[in-house]
């Protein structure tokens, strides 16, 4: 366990030394699309009774800065990795697939909750935000870091240069994250795209999180955590089965 | 029977089209100090990187220390170390951290005395606390001589490790390398500068075009593909080689005339005719056979054979 404990606090380590850029520059980032909303439509009615739209749109924020950064750290780390080289210090070494899988992941997962915290914490001082359930928010929120971390250490695996992994993120996950319902109930939504909105996983993370704090959901929140739950399985298998190949890692 | 440290068997590797490896049989044994060597392009780096698991033979086996480097990668890995050609480093640690990670990797928990001692033999200890971006190219090389050591590995390969270094790090480095051959590591080096791998190796497989074209002791090697005996070349004023010392020509390019001697008291015969004859020699130098001119005469000969 000490290689697997060595690369996690490698990787946290990594993040932490430009902290700045990885922790603070998202958490103004979102506290900035924030404060924009919320002059911009304050005055929108109620999405949920007696939760006002600022509100109601922390919980969204948080969960988008979350995974964003989650999906920016593993993924930046395996593609500077594989980019410079030094790629080859790990691949030297006896860590199993596994210990590698976990230890990029855990370390997404803890750059995008402090991201989260960050984010939840400052927007306490200007908001009364209720967090009814908040194990089911914890829940939520690392389950959705998991899978954005996954995401980000195969796309970092899958791309050979910088631009592909901005294609990645520009046209996969930026969409799924915005067409999530981070800005809006899917009930406000034309049915069309309401019925499309259940095959984007985004949604039921942010979801199952917004449920953590007003207790009301768009769909039931068990239903979210099985199907969250299922496509964090799924994408694990497929990235642990790119480290066990060393499909574009060992030639 | 020695245990072989490295064991290579049948091993092929095609990058599309190219064979880049073609059924490469090898046997290092331990406490060898041996050289891999072959012009740019023969395969040696591909072969280094199928033993260390950077990258995946087409068929064959290859095993480290009796361990397979697939089927049982982690014990294969623990008992190597490599150090990579590429010049490649960790933008975001100082020294010591990248050591003391790098010891981690391999599951040692507290390195600190035997991180010391290897910063200390390789000259670091002025820079073990900067950052890996403010080294320059030779202490960038240490540091992943440093790393490759941090285990403490029986097997230790050494991929171009004095490329564009200084004469004082190679120095540094050979003395360490040297100790820990004696220690019993054992030594896998691959080379441009052909009197390293003379002066250190004790065996030597020459590559090319991905097949091994000889395996020998280095003796064995520079005598069996030198021509026999030294030779001297001198240019003569008048520029005129004596009737007496013609028998002993083999060759004159450019006013240097090559003399073959089969022992060292001929030099005094060369020079007695040459006083006769009031001849002065301008310019002189002893030629003896060495791993350059066996390794260009292997190169060149085997070059119909093999393209």
């Amino acid at each position: 366990m000490t290689g697997f404990f060595t690369l996690l606090h490698k990787e946290l380590l990594r993040f932490w030394k430009v902290g700045f850029q990885t922790i603070i520059a998202p958490m103004i980032s979102t506290l900035l699309y924030l404060l924009v909303f919320f002059h911009v439509l304050e005055t929108r009615t109620e999405v949920y009774p007696e939760v006002a739209y600022a509100v109601f749109l922390i919980p969204g924020l948080i969960m988008m800065a979350v995974i964003q950064n989650a999906f920016a750290n593993s993924s930046s780390s395996m593609i500077q990795s594989k980019i410079s080289g030094n790629i080859v210090f790990v691949l030297l070494s006896p860590l199993t697939y596994h210990a590698i899988f976990f230890a990029y992941i855990l370390a997404s997962i803890a750059r995008g909750l402090l991201v989260g915290l960050g984010v939840y914490l400052v927007t306490l001082i200007f908001f009364d935000i209720p967090l009814l359930l908040p194990w089911w928010a914890l829940l939520f929120v690392i389950l959705g870091s998991a899978i954005l971390g996954v995401l980000g250490l195969i796309a970092g695996i899958l791309a050979d240069k910088f631009d592909q992994l901005a294609a990645f993120q520009n046209f996969i996950i930026l969409p799924l994250t915005f067409l999530s319902g981070v800005f809006y109930t899917i009930h406000s939504l034309p049915t069309g795209w309401q019925y499309l909105s259940h095959f984007n996983p985004f949604f039921y993370m942010i979801d199952g999180f917004r449920y953590g704090f007003f207790g009301v959901s768009d769909i039931s929140p068990h239903i979210s955590l099985l199907i969250v739950f299922v496509c964090l399985a799924a994408i694990s298998f497929l990235a642990i089965q790119l480290l066990r190949s060393g499909y574009k890692l060992r030639q | 029977m020695m245990l072989p440290a490295i064991e290579i068997k049948r091993v092929c590797k095609n990058f599309g089209g190219l064979r880049a490896l073609v059924d490469v049989d090898l046997e290092i044994y331990s406490g060898e100090f041996f050289a891999l060597l072959g012009p740019n392009g023969a395969g040696k780096t591909t072969l280094i990187n199928i033993i260390a698991g950077l990258s995946l033979a087409n068929s064959g086996s290859v095993h480290v220390m009796g361990h397979d480097v697939l089927m049982q990668y982690q014990q294969a890995r623990r008992n190597l170390g490599v150090v990579p050609q590429e010049l490649v480093f960790d933008p975001f640690f100082s020294v010591r951290e990248v050591l003391l990670i790098q010891s981690g990797y391999y599951g040692i928990k507290r390195n600190d005395r035997w991180v010391d001692e290897i910063i200390e033999r390789l000259d670091l200890t002025d820079k073990a606390d900067a950052n890996m971006r403010s080294l320059s190219g030779g202490m960038k090389r240490r540091v992943l001589v440093a790393q490759a050591l941090v285990h403490k590995p029986p097997v230790i390969i050494l991929d171009e490790p004095t490329a564009g270094v200084d004469v004082e790090l190679r120095q540094t480095l050979w003395d360490f390398i040297q100790q820990l051959n004696q220690d019993g590591h054992t030594i896998v080096l691959t080379t441009h500068y052909l009197e390293e791998a003379e002066t250190l190796c004790s065996r030597v497989a020459m590559l090319k075009a991905g097949r091994i074209i000889a395996l020998d002791s280095m003796q064995n090697l520079i005598g069996k593909l030198t021509p026999p005996g030294n030779s001297v070349r001198m240019r003569l004023l008048p520029d005129r080689l004596p009737l007496a010392l013609q028998p002993l020509k083999k060759s004159c390019n450019n006013g240097l005339y090559e003399l073959r001697i089969d022992n060292y008291a001929q030099i005094e015969f060369i020079l007695s005719v040459l006083r006769a004859e009031d001849t002065q020699i301008q310019e002189m130098h002893l030629q003896q056979p060495d791993l350059e001119d066996a390794f260009v005469s292997l190169i060149r000969n085997s070059g119909n054979k093999l393209q």
